[in-house]
């Protein structure tokens, strides 16, 4: 089953195309990787399939519907969590966020979120830091949080931008194995410029240069030679040049 | 000095003092998380207009200066949410122009002798009964807003871009919040003025932020210092016989540069 569907979206601002003809297909828990240069409209591309950006013709489609109706089965992680810092706000308070527009009691939160919100944290690794202010975690640290409150309501679909591009190597690893768990019941879509890490645990990647083109992976996972070097030969020759 | 307090203008003055430090203690921190100060100041200024034409036309000033500036927030947030380029640069003519609107109808008024320095810099002789009912209006209002709608609130300010994706109106609760900011920014008229009704607007906010880790504990301190600083510039107003704007701003600002030097003691200290 196809939990996202685009067909000959094209979308620009103003007059410079960002993205032109796009075709994709995403099926239910693929790991999909999106890879390509800066300003090729890889986050444009996610903005659309969350509807914060909407393309002159409809052309997505997320559970067979338009984007803007299917808003609470996607999580989110946006790429610059550095943004607001100073920001009076708690570890966990921003977690909660992720609840927002479900059905809430008149004050506070209900119990069963501030568990829920718990629970999200525990698995990112950073339930002891819940009550901590979100200004005083390192760059990595609040990238998880990003991530627990994208897991918070319970997403069928996860997108994330750059996750990993404030994290250390540790760190990067641990974000994708977690990512990697949840694969199991989730589809996976992240933008990255991380290629090496991507191809071990994408089952699909697509390259977006204003145009995109897709590759199903899942088959060939051999792209580490016996040293465990990282062979880009055999990846690029697998994607094609003309993309890379 | 405690004979001052059988006064029953210093009475509402004070009440007034405590009413317009809360309700700018929570109103002013949404202004500052949301970066909003500058559109604050905008619609302070042009609630001159709504002055002026109260003035004109005979009717209450805090009923005009209300409309007027409810009408200057709603355009401010029409233009900031659908004009993202050079929106500063109509703020700024909204600004003006809402002033000399002011001007122009205070000068048409015939035989106008009113003091104008009050409205600009604040004059507590002036807060009576029925403005101590709409301050207090005001702030169960405001209470009940942040209250109720605190977590949407929250999510406005702290990420606007994933509220949108959480399904939350971010345009109207950014109208909301500016709305009440213009509310706010009237019934500060008549404790600082609209010229210096900024300064309460950030000051004590901006010493609460560095001290609360969240929105809430913000907008509490906020209230707390903001009363603590206007009853103290009343009693020095009171007692120099200085305007009360001018002292009141004066007190905050005199206590923000010792918060400032005692934060630096104490995170050289550690």
């Amino acid at each position: 089953m196809n939990v996202i569907e685009i067909k000959n979206l094209s979308f620009s601002y103003e007059k410079d195309i960002i993205l032109e003809n796009v075709n994709l297909h995403v099926k239910e828990k693929e790991f999909l990787a999106i890879i390509g240069p800066n300003g090729g409209g890889k986050s444009t591309l996610l903005k659309l399939i969350i509807a914060l950006e909407k393309p002159k013709i409809p052309s997505i489609k997320i559970f067979g519907e338009n984007p803007s109706k299917n808003l609470t089965s996607i999580g989110y992680v946006p790429q610059n969590t550095n943004v607001n810092t100073n920001f009076p706000i708690k570890v966990i308070e921003v977690v909660m966020m992720g609840h927002v527009g479900h059905k809430k009691p008149l004050i506070g939160y209900k119990k069963e979120e501030i568990n829920c919100a718990l629970g999200v944290l525990e698995q990112v690794g950073m339930k002891e830091f819940a009550q901590n202010k979100i200004g005083s975690l390192s760059g990595g640290q609040r990238q998880r949080v990003m991530i627990a409150r994208a897991l918070c309501s319970h997403p069928k679909i996860l997108l994330l931008d750059e996750p990993t591009s404030n994290i250390d190597i540790k760190g990067q690893k641990e974000i994708y194995n977690l990512l990697k768990e949840l694969n199991k019941y989730i589809t996976i879509v992240v933008v990255s410029h991380d290629i090496s890490i991507i191809l071990e645990y994408a089952s699909s990647v697509a390259h977006v240069n204003k145009n995109l083109a897709f590759h199903d992976v899942s088959k060939k996972r051999k792209f580490h030679a016996n040293d465990g070097h990282f062979c880009e030969v055999e990846l690029l020759q697998m994607l094609g040049e003309k993309h890379v | 000095m405690f004979e001052a307090l059988s006064y029953e203008f210093i009475q509402n003055a004070l009440i007034a003092g405590i009413l317009v430090s809360i309700a700018s203690g929570i109103i002013g921190s949404l202004i500052v998380v949301n970066r909003m100060v500058f559109l604050a100041g905008g619609i302070a200024h042009t609630s001159y207009g709504g002055i002026g034409l109260a003035v004109y036309f005979g009717i209450p000033i805090f009923l005009g200066a209300s409309l007027f500036a409810v009408f200057a927030a709603l355009l401010i947030a029409f233009i900031t949410l659908n004009q993202k380029h050079r929106s500063d640069t109509f703020i700024g003519l909204i600004w003006a122009v809402g002033m000399a609107i002011g001007i122009l109808f205070v000068d048409l008024t015939p035989g106008y002798n009113v003091d104008l320095m009050s409205y600009l810099f604040g004059s507590i002789l002036a807060v009576s009964k029925e403005d101590l009912w709409f301050m207090a209006a005001l702030v169960l209002i405001i209470i009940t807003v942040v209250t109720f709608w605190y977590r949407d609130i929250l999510a406005v300010s702290y990420d606007s871009e994933y509220a949108r994706l959480r399904g939350v109106s971010v345009k109207t609760f950014y109208t909301i919040i500016l709305v009440l900011s213009a509310l706010t920014v009237v019934i500060a008229i008549k404790i600082v003025g609209l010229i210096l009704v900024i300064a309460l607007l950030t000051i004590p906010i901006y010493i609460a932020e560095n001290l609360s880790n969240s929105l809430y504990s913000m907008m509490i301190l906020s209230a707390i210092i903001s009363t603590i600083f206007t009853l103290t510039g009343l009693l020095v107003s009171y007692s120099f016989d200085i305007t009360s704007g001018a002292s009141i701003i004066l007190v905050s600002a005199l206590a923000l540069i010792v918060f400032l030097i005692l934060s630096k003691i104490i995170k050289y200290n550690n």
